[in-house]
């Protein structure tokens, strides 16, 4: 991010901004996907406040790190984060999924600048992302720019994930950097349950990549690993980022029925109270309880 | 018509060379002329021709594996980069398996993938139907941005492939595994978007993609020796269809024939059908694969059984010009 550093407070902040516009942008759309995104918030403010290098009023910076959103379906935390980041009004944020709006239900790059590449159906957006990596890597020899991805862990299900994990292994993709979101549901239950997914560290390692395992909502977590990543240049790393489902509203953490799910206006209420009080231990923002 | 055609091409001794070869040529070339492109293959380099662009520009070619889906994504992510990636394997495989891939991270994301298809069609004979490629012309032509070319010899094939090297648009060419016979000149024009009258006539417009065409060009010479003066349209862009040349000629001929080696549901006499259903409804006879998989066996086999050699097409040809009126605008 061009321009001053926020805090780790701040960034906290910023996560919970993030959040509170997760829930607006989905109550408005009325469909849409809710535990992702607000589980994924600290980690996308981690990287559009602190990590990455970008500029949102050059999306097209040639410069730029870029970021490839694999799991397409959390598109509503890309978006709260991008338009706090400056990249587009926060405003735009609540013609989500409607007739018009460059915030398509999946992202798009064709609609909004700052979109890396078009994602939804799962498990492509590593190998997009790994495809990107290779030309700064091998062909453009552009070594101080870093790709990163975001993939849930439901979509590990997906066969192409682990062909292009192959890819990153073989050609040593220092500059590919990937997060896996562990949050454990998918849409029909845990993914215990639909398809078991350990020893993922295990499984990532003998593909070939630099392996790293956080808490998802400590920032300074995510920025270390992050750091830690870009160190490692002589393989692909991945960071599988432990977090909670639905993270910040009570009522949906760790509930798979959130994966697919908006909330209400009522829900909504409740839940935009929960993220300004932070889950009570203030009265309203900025003064203890 | 001022297509210039090879003076041999009704004689035996026809040049022969698959369309593979020219793709091999062809890349090599858009190579050497845009530092751009570069090249991925999915395990088969040698066998899709991709080793002439290889061994010439190692530090451009990528070995994906057989792994036809990363292969597309892969390919998209280069594109996302300023490259302009050509991508390699059978037809059965990319765009057979990669379908999805190529419509989410090449098409809607608009980015200019090449997907290259060799060994498509009944040409892949011996080794049988999971291997003849025959839903590939229906598969790509569905998608919307996607260009379609399959062209019709070698020589073509060449200059088709350094025509999609510059179009910056996701685009799959359909090449075949044997040799066929070379009916085109280096001054042939070729141009995306075109389709060529090969041979006058007035009784019969004969449409064909691919290496159809030069069965086709036999056939309108057996049929001239019945009394039937056919006119050879040659179409190696399936998507975007020339409308207005095949228009101009079925207006004239009153009747249409298509003719390809794939699945006609969807394929090129789909897309031909579609077009006269539209515009100009005149009596279709569509020569191909009816809702039927091919097997095994040597390809000159194969195309008598289906009814693609140019004895059974002479059949039914002179046989549905017999028994269909010409239909003209306006009745």
């Amino acid at each position: 991010m061009q321009g001053g550093r926020l805090t780790l407070t701040q960034l906290d902040q910023k996560a919970n901004e993030v959040r509170k516009d997760i829930i607006r942008m989905l109550e408005a759309a009325g469909s849409g996907h809710s535990a992702g995104p607000l589980g994924t918030a600290d980690i996308f403010t981690a990287l559009y406040f602190d990590i990455m290098n970008h500029r949102p009023q050059e999306p097209e910076w040639p410069e730029r790190d870029t970021f490839f959103l694999s799991n397409g379906h959390i598109a509503p935390v890309l978006y709260a984060t991008m338009a706090h980041a400056g990249y587009f009004p926060v405003e735009e944020l609540l013609t989500l999924r409607q007739f018009g709006s460059r915030l398509q239900g999946h992202p798009e790059r064709t609609h909004l600048p700052g979109i890396e590449q078009t994602s939804g159906p799962l498990g492509e957006g590593l190998g997009q992302a790994a495809g990107y990596a290779y030309a700064l890597q091998g062909i453009n020899r552009q070594p101080h720019r870093f790709v990163y991805a975001m993939m849930g862990d439901g979509e590990l299900n997906e066969g192409i994930i682990w062909e292009s994990a192959m890819f990153a292994g073989k050609y040593k993709l220092g500059q590919l950097i990937a997060f896996v979101d562990r949050n454990n549901i998918q849409i029909d239950g845990s993914t215990d349950d639909v398809m078991p997914l350990e020893d993922l560290r295990g499984k990532w390692e003998s593909f070939g990549w630099h392996v790293q395992e956080i808490d998802g909502h400590n920032i300074e977590s995510i920025i270390d690993a992050a750091s830690m990543a870009r160190a490692i240049t002589t393989k692909p790393s991945v960071i599988i980022a432990h977090t909670i489902p639905g993270k910040g509203v009570d009522f949906m953490e760790y509930d798979y029925k959130w994966h697919g799910m908006p909330p209400n206006s009522q829900q909504a209420k409740d839940a935009l109270r929960k993220l300004r009080t932070l889950d009570g231990k203030i009265n309203h923002e900025g003064e203890a309880a | 018509m001022n297509y210039p055609l090879r003076d041999d091409i009704y004689s035996d001794d026809v040049p022969v060379e698959p369309t593979r070869a020219g793709y091999g040529r062809g890349l090599k070339a858009a190579a050497e002329a845009d530092e751009r492109v570069v090249g991925l293959c999915a395990d088969l380099t040698e066998s899709t021709q991709m080793h002439l662009f290889r061994d010439a520009f190692p530090e451009r070619f990528i070995q994906v594996g057989i792994a036809e889906q990363n292969l597309i994504a892969v390919a998209s992510g280069l594109a996302h980069a300023g490259l302009v990636p050509f991508t390699s394997s059978y037809a059965a495989f990319s765009p057979g398996r990669s379908w999805e891939q190529i419509k989410t991270t090449a098409c809607i994301n608009d980015q200019p993938v090449k997907v290259i298809g060799s060994h498509a069609g009944l040409y892949t004979g011996a080794d049988g139907a999971t291997h003849q490629m025959l839903e590939d012309i229906a598969l790509m032509r569905v998608i919307p941005k996607m260009v379609v070319v399959a062209p019709g010899d070698s020589v073509e094939a060449e200059k088709a492939t350094r025509a999609i090297a510059t179009n910056g648009q996701p685009s799959y060419l359909r090449l075949a595994r044997e040799k066929t016979p070379i009916f085109s000149t280096e001054d042939s024009p070729f141009e995306i978007g075109k389709a060529y009258v090969l041979r006058e006539g007035h009784d019969v417009s004969l449409l064909g993609t691919g290496t159809m065409t030069h069965r086709l060009l036999v056939v309108a010479d057996m049929l001239q020796h019945k009394g039937i003066h056919a006119e050879v349209v040659h179409v190696p862009t399936i998507k975007p269809l020339d409308d207005e040349t095949i228009l101009t000629s079925v207006r004239k001929t009153g009747r249409a024939v298509t003719a390809e080696e794939a699945q006609i549901a969807g394929g090129f006499g789909g897309a031909v059908a579609e077009l006269l259903g539209d515009k100009l409804p005149t009596p279709l006879c569509r020569i191909g694969m009816y809702d039927q998989f091919g097997e095994s066996g040597a390809p000159i086999d194969l195309f008598k059984h289906f009814g693609l050699d140019h004895d059974s097409m002479t059949v039914t040809v002179e046989s549905f010009v017999n028994s269909v009126p010409r239909y003209h605008q306006g009745f």
